[in-house]
C-alpha cells in the first residue's frame, strides 16, 4: 500500500495506528455487540482504545472491563449463545485461564472472537513478543476434542482485517475464532485502512441469521437450550462427531496461507506472524546471493495450509520452521510434508525476538550447498 | 528510498515519541512505515529505543532489524549498543551530553549534536526530542518538513495545539545546530 495516487478521499482513510488500536477500531466498524476483556501487557491498548472510543454511544457498543479472564470469557459465552457478536483480548497467561469457557463455547457451537498476543511464557513470563502458544491455540487449550479456527495475522492492516474475518468465519461455521497475534504486531504501528462501517445486526436479524440462539423470546418457535452438559454418552458422541464433522469441512475449504517467491524454489521457510516478515528480510538477503528460497506464511494455524505444504514438497531439498518458540508449528509442518525432506527449527524463547541477520547464517550453516552453488554461478 | 533508523536514549527523553512524529511524517509524504517500540519495562525508566522504517519500495519486511542506516543515540549506555549497528556509510548522531566515550568509527557519519545545551534556550524541555528531529532531517532528509509540520498537527491533541510554535522552534532550532 503506497501509492502516490492516493486520492484525498482514500488518504483520510490511511491511518497510523498500533495493531492493537487497529483490533479496536475494526471491532466498532465491524458492528461487534460486546467487547468483554480485562487488561495485560502487551494488548491492553485494545480494552483502552474501545474506552477512548466510546462506542456505546454511536454503534451502541457494549466495552466491559470484567473482574478477570474467567470472567470475559464466561460473558462472551453468554453473549454469544443469544446470537450477539462477542469477543474478548488477552495475552497468553490471561488466555489460560480462558481456556475452560473456550471448551464450553465450542462444545455450544457458538460463534466468538478472541485475540490472544502472545508473551514470552510458561507462567507469567515476559512481556515481550513470543509464539509459544501455538499448541494452546491449534490443539485446542481446554479440555475435550475440539479445534476453533485460528488466525495469524502478521500486519497492522491483518491485525484490522481479521476481526471482520474471524467473525465471518466463526459465524458462518458456528466455532469460535482467535486471532493469534504477538507482542510485535500488537506494539508496532503501520499504515492501516480501516473497513467501513457497519450496523450492529438487529434482533430480528439476529433471529434469522441464528436461529439457534437463546434470544429471550421464543414465540413461534421451540424453544433453543445451549449447553454443554450432555450425561447420555451415546447423545454426546453424537454431538462429537457433528463437531468432527464441521472441523473437516472447515479444513477443506479455509486453509490460507500467502507464498512468497516459491514458484523456483529449492529451500523453503515457513515462519507465521511477525516472524515470516523478519523471515522475508533473510530470504531477500539470500536470494540477493542467487540462493533459491521461498517463504511460506500460514495465515490459517487452524486449519494449518498443509495442502500448500504438501503441494510443494517434492520440489524442495530443505525446509527451515522459525517460530519465537521451541518448536511447535514445525510438528504440523512434518506431518504436512510427510517428512520427505529434513524440516528444521530455528527459535529464540522467553520474548526474544532475532534478528533478519541471525535467519540468514542459520540458512547458511543448514543449506551450505544452496549458498556454495550460487557462489559457482 | 528506503531508511532504517534506530532511535535510542533515556526512558522519558521523548524518543518513542519522536519516532512517531517521524513515522507520521512518512505518512503524511505516502510513504510506507513502520514504527517499532521497545515496549514494557524500558519506558518505566532505563533506555527506550524505537525503529522507525520508511520507503516507498513497497511494503517493509522485517521490522526488526540488526544494522541501521541512520542511528540517533541520545545516552552512553545507546551509543555502546547500537554504534556498532550502523551499517558502513551510514549515518550516527549523538548527544554529547552525559557522553563520556564518544563513538571512534570511521567508516561512517558521525554528527556530534549539543541538543541538550540548545534546550536551555527553548524554555521547555519537552521539546527536546523535536530538537534532535530537526537535527535527523537536516542530516537525512528523508520526509520534508512541511510533513513533519503536518505530523505535528496529527500527533499533538488538538487541545494542546498551543504549543505547535514551541515545537516547530525548537524543530528549526535543530536543523540550524547541524547547519552550523
Amino acid at each position: 500500500m503506497n501509492s502516490q495516487s492516493v486520492d484525498e478521499a482514500k488518504h483520510e482513510e490511511v491511518r497510523l495506528m498500533k495493531g492493537n488500536e487497529a483490533i479496536a477500531h475494526a471491532a466498532i466498524r465491524y458492528g461487534v455487540d460486546g467487547y468483554f476483556g480485562y487488561p495485560i501487557t502487551p494488548q491492553s491498548e485494545v480494552l483502552e482504545t474501545l474506552e477512548a472510543l466510546r462506542p456505546w454511544e454511536t454503534t451502541g457498543m457494549t466495552v466491559l472491563q470484567a473482574e478477570s479472564e474467567v470472567a470475559s470469557i464466561n460473558m462472551v459465552y453468554g453473549g454469544a449463545a443469544t446470537g450477539k457478536a462477542v469477543m474478548t483480548s488477552s495475552s497468553s497467561p490471561g488466555i489460560s485461564l480462558m481456556c475452560e469457557g473456550l471448551s464450553y463455547i465450542a462444545a455450544c457451537e457458538l460463534p466468538a472472537l478472541v485475540v490472544n498476543v502472545m508473551r514470552g511464557g510458561p507462567g507469567l513470563g515476559t512481556i515481550q513478543p513470543s509464539q509459544s502458544d501455538y499448541f494452546q491455540a491449534t490443539k485446542g487449550g481446554g479440555h475435550g476434542d475440539y479445534h476453533f479456527i485460528v488466525l495469524a495475522p502478521s500486519t497492522v492492516q491483518e491485525m484490522a482485517d481479521f476481526v471482520g474475518l474471524g467473525f465471518d468465519l466463526a459465524f458462518k461455521y458456528r466455532t469460535p475464532a482467535m486471532i493469534l497475534a504477538d507482542g510485535i504486531v500488537g506494539q508496532m504501528m503501520e499504515k492501516v485502512i480501516l473497513p467501513p462501517q457497519r450496523k450492529r445486526r438487529t434482533d430480528a436479524e439476529i433471529a434469522e441469521m441464528c436461529p439457534w440462539a437463546a434470544t429471550g423470546d421464543p414465540r413461534g418457535r421451540k424453544p433453543n437450550t445451549i449447553t454443554s452438559l450432555e450425561l447420555d454418552s451415546a447423545t454426546m458422541e453424537q454431538n462429537n462427531l457433528r463437531y468432527q464433522a464441521t472441523y473437516r469441512r472447515i479444513e477443506q475449504s479455509e486453509q490460507r496461507c500467502v507464498e512468497y517467491l516459491t514458484d523456483d524454489a529449492e529451500y523453503l521457510v515457513v515462519a507465521f506472524g511477525s516472524v515470516a516478515r523478519i523471515c522475508q528480510k533473510a530470504i531477500d538477503d539470500a536470494r540477493a546471493e542467487g540462493v533459491r528460497i521461498g517463504l511460506l506464511r500460514p495465515i490459517t494455524l487452524w486449519p494449518f495450509p498443509s495442502d500448500a505444504i504438501a503441494a510443494l514438497t517434492p520440489r524442495i531439498k530443505g525446509i527451515l520452521v522459525v517460530e519465537l518458540n521451541a518448536g511447535q508449528m514445525i510438528e504440523d509442518v512434518r506431518l504436512a510434508s510427510l517428512c520427505r525432506v529434513p524440516v528444521h527449527h530455528y527459535g529464540r524463547l522467553g520474548g526474544i525476538v532475532p534478528n533478519p541477520g541471525e535467519i540468514t547464517r542459520e540458512l547458511n550453516r543448514l543449506f551450505p550447498e544452496a549458498f556454495d552453488a550460487s557462489n559457482k554461478k | 528510498m528506503k531508511k532504517e533508523i534506530i532511535i535510542a536514549g533515556f526512558g522519558g527523553q521523548g524518543v518513542l515519541s519522536m519516532g512517531k512524529i517521524l513515522a507520521y511524517s512518512g505518512l503524511m509524504d505516502n510513504l510506507d512505515v513502520t514504527w517499532m517500540p521497545s515496549y514494557g519495562p524500558e519506558q518505566r525508566g532505563g533506555t527506550a529505543n524505537v525503529t522507525v522504517i520508511l520507503s516507498d519500495e513497497g511494503p517493509i519486511s522485517s521490522p526488526v532489524l540488526d544494522t541501521f542506516d541512520v542511528a540517533v543515540l541520545l545516552n552512553q549506555q545507546s551509543l555502546d549498543k547500537f554504534e556498532r549497528k550502523v551499517k558502513p556509510g551510514g549515518i550516527l548522531i549523538y548527544d554529547s551530553y552525559g557522553v563520556h566515550t564518544p563513538p571512534s568509527r570511521t567508516d561512517i557519519a558521525v554528527y556530534r549534536i549539543d541538543a541538550m545545551d540548545a534546550l536551555a534556550s527553548m524554555g521547555s524541555a519537552k521539546t527536546y526530542n523535536m530538537i534532535v528531529l530537526g537535527a535527523l532531517l537536516a542530516v537525512c532528509p528523508c520526509v520534508p518538513e512541511s510533513s513533519v509540520d503536518r505530523a505535528l498537527e496529527k500527533v499533538i491533541p488538538e487541545r494542546h495545539h498551543d504549543l505547535l510554535g514551541i515545537n516547530r522552534e525548537a524543530f528549526r532550532c535543530g536543523r540550524d545546530l547541524i547547519k552550523s
